[in-house]
């Protein structure tokens, strides 16, 4: 065999993945995806071994729930030929790899800096002369954005290619929030420090990426996961969809100049957040989540609090719900604005909602089950279009979803509370990958150990590492005034991005 | 038309009505307070992730402190964090609250700069610049502008441009690659102006402290006036803090 195959949070020895040539790794890789809608690329990376790189690739197959590993070894100084040329869902991975060790893909199409890491192998390479896609016309100008945006948002540079007011192209220059987070899960040896960089990926999907540290760490450690731990998980994890895509609703509706929708999701958040921080202290899940632990009990007074809480958000979100979703001055801002099509989110490798929204299904709650999702029985939620208006059906459809399976879950607290040391070695020369469906889409973080069985590499891509190039692709043919709501349409993240 | 009032209606009373002495709800870890209780120091110094923690008198650094509660949940006998949210001052030392203290966390009128309450006390228009923040405090700086938390009733705004602020107000613990924009952005605004620190991050650049990737150099360069501690800070803390800062107390 070429690869192995393995399931979500499984750990296997190093050793156990099949080391290829080069010419057989993208061919293996390659062959994979050809043709298989069902399966996708969800990391791709290298680390140092010795004198050579090692590369790394997971392949997942939503059909069979299993993920496909393969690996080879290959030497910085040679070119190797890009398999972006012939799939383009890899262009990102082999970005990154070439920024990170200066390994040259031959014919990849667009062969640009992903983030700028401190640690780059081209130090030449500044922020200040990025190479941006250019058209020499007198038709046509340029706009750039950023990175300081107008509202209270991250940074990131936006260059569009304009004729008139529509947009032919947008480049997004990424790489501000770079904070050497990767490198820093290896520095810092406390769990709880690691468990704080965990929440500090991205500070909106704290309960996503934290949930992705804590299985991978649990399953390095030989932990078997336990009911009550996968119960917090899981409400956490649906609280934090439920508030950041009510959020998003307000969003929307500030971008289109609908006060009363932006005022009334807007509140409507509120009342989810806070009912976090009744449950662990912190509005944004930030020490909820912990390794081998329920760190705050979930009593029996929280469960009928929550319910309390919902039943009175829901109304009140349906109400607001139903007077957008026919008001034709938003929906006219809404359809056909910012789409994507099915090829197109196919080919680039795009996650979560914004596969979801032009009817490809990822989904890992339903396709590689974690937590307590296999119960809940999942089915995700599709839309068609592609375009902003289906973004904001996901999103309210799936808030109806989320608070279905909350009142589920509160049906049966587990009275349990679970409380567990973790070791502090992990099993020495293991590989481990762990996939959690966060709001925005897939969470992917893979670890490597060493002899010692302490971390030697950690891995983590956030869905946005995907999906800001499907937002490029959203605005093509747009009107520049446009850009803001298909932006908001997709709240991306920068700081997951960039690490 | 009626289906909009209807829904005006059914919000009911959202906001606030006094943001200084509003409760927070559940276990909202703020302000900690610290007794003599007699416990293992080491282990409690070593417990902290963001070595927040001192001996000697035992201190915590609210401007390095995440808030996780670790210490509180393993030394409950030790150390309890309050729901007091009005933890902003404007001098780094304050932020330290030391082994028996348990008095309020307050903006030392004395050194605020004499212009600040001159010329903003009723006004303070603020340009956010976040420069590796992980998006959590930027949240909690959208919702202090909320219907719920309206900040703007106070006259304090964020703005979409440096030129027509009154200040910079920074999440994040100032990455190499925006310390350059955060520098144009705060030459890009008039004088007289403030500089706020908002989230761990920001104070002391939290859990990436010791990260070759950034560049703090801004804060040795420029003198702070407001640190807002928290991660994220809470809306009632960011309000309040800007309140202290800019006026008088009632």
């Amino acid at each position: 065999m070429n690869y192995i195959s393995i399931k979500n949070n499984q750990t296997i020895p190093v050793a156990d993945i099949p080391v290829l040539d080069y010419q057989q790794f993208s061919e293996t890789n390659i062959s994979l995806l050809s043709k298989h809608a069902d399966r996708h690329c969800v990391n791709y990376f290298g680390y140092i071994q010795g004198n050579s790189i090692k590369l790394v690739s997971c392949i997942a197959d939503d059909t069979s729930h299993e993920i496909y590993i393969s690996s080879c070894l290959v030497d910085s100084s040679k070119k190797l030929e890009s398999m972006s040329s012939r799939l383009l869902c890899f262009e990102k991975f082999e970005r990154e790899i070439h920024e990170n060790f200066g390994v040259v893909f031959e014919n990849h199409p667009w062969m640009k800096p992903v983030r700028y890491p401190y640690n780059r192998a081209d130090k030449s390479s500044v922020m200040d002369n990025y190479p941006f896609y250019s058209i020499d016309s007198e038709e046509l100008h340029e706009v750039g954005v950023g990175p300081i945006h107008a509202g209270i948002i991250e940074p990131g540079h936006f260059r569009f290619i304009c004729n008139g007011e529509q947009i032919l192209h947008l480049e997004i220059q990424l790489g501000y929030q770079h904070r050497g987070l990767e490198n820093l899960f290896l520095q810092k040896k406390k769990l709880l420090q690691r468990v704080t960089l965990a929440e500090s990926i991205a500070g909106d999907t704290v309960a996503g990426h934290t949930t992705a540290f804590c299985y991978l760490w649990e399953s390095l450690s030989g932990f078997d996961p336990k009911p009550e731990i996968d119960f917090y998980r899981t409400l956490a994890l649906e609280l934090e969809r439920i508030a950041i895509h009510t959020g998003d609703l307000s969003a929307i509706c500030t971008d289109i100049a609908y006060q009363l929708g932006s005022s009334v999701f807007g509140r409507l958040r509120t009342p989810i957040i806070n009912f976090i921080q009744e449950w662990g202290g912190n509005r944004l899940s930030k020490g909820l989540i912990r390794p081998g632990k329920t760190q705050f009990p979930f009593t029996k007074e929280l469960g009928d609090r929550l319910n309390e809480i919902l039943n009175d958000y829901e109304p009140d979100f349906n109400e607001m719900c139903k007077e957008l979703f026919k008001l034709p001055s938003a929906l006219s801002r809404l359809e056909r604005t910012g789409t994507v099509s099915y090829d197109d989110v196919l080919n680039i490798g795009a996650v979560g909602m914004s596969a979801r929204m032009s009817g490809l299904l990822r989904d890992i709650r339903t396709t590689h089950p974690y937590a307590l999702y296999p119960q809940l029985n999942h089915k995700p939620i599709l839309k068609h279009h592609g375009d902003v208006y289906s973004r904001a059906q996901i999103r309210r459809e799936e808030i109806w979803q989320s608070m279905a399976y909350i009142r589920q879950l509160l049906k049966d607290i587990p009275e349990s509370k679970a409380n567990y040391e973790m070791p502090i070695k992990l099993k020495p020369n293991a590989f481990s990958i762990s996939l959690v469906e966060g709001w925005r889409g897939e969470i992917c973080h893979c670890a490597i150990t060493d002899a010692d069985g302490d971390l030697a590499v950690y891995k983590v891509k956030d869905p946005s590492f995907h999906n800001w190039l499907a937002l490029a692709l959203a605005v093509r043919n747009n009107e520049i005034s446009d850009f803001p709501i298909c932006n908001k349409s997709f709240n991306l993240s920068y700081c997951g991005h960039d690490l | 038309m009626l289906d909009n009032l209807k829904i005006l209606y059914h919000q009911g009373k959202q906001f606030i009505p006094d943001v200084r002495t509003a409760k927070v709800p559940g276990i909202f870890r703020g302000r900690p307070i610290i007794n003599s209780h007699k416990v293992n120091v080491t282990e409690l110094v070593d417990l902290c992730p963001m070595n927040a923690i001192s001996s000697n008198p035992v201190s915590i650094d609210l401007g390095k402190c995440t808030f996780c509660g670790e210490c509180a949940l393993r030394f409950p006998e030790k150390i309890k964090f309050t729901t007091d949210y009005k933890i902003s001052t404007n001098e780094r030392e304050r932020l330290i609250v030391k082994e028996g203290d348990d008095f309020a966390i307050e903006v030392n009128p004395v050194t605020v700069r004499k212009e600040i309450r001159k010329i903003f006390g009723k006004s303070l228009k603020l340009r956010q610049v976040s420069a590796g923040g992980d998006n959590s405090c930027e949240w909690e700086l959208n919702a202090a502008n909320n219907v719920q938390f309206d900040m703007s009733r106070f006259g304090i705004e964020f703005v979409a441009s440096p030129r027509h602020a009154d200040g910079i107000a920074i999440t994040g613990p100032i990455t190499q690659n925006m310390a350059k924009a955060l520098e144009i952005a705060y030459n890009a605004t008039p004088d007289p102006k403030v500089i706020v620190l908002i989230g761990t991050d920001a104070i002391s650049g939290g859990i990436f402290a010791d990260s070759p990737a950034l560049d703090r150099s801004f804060l040795e360069n420029h003198r702070v006036d407001l640190y807002i501690p928290g991660n994220p800070a809470h809306p009632l803390t960011i309000i309040n803090g800007l309140l202290d800062l800019t006026r008088k107390k009632k």
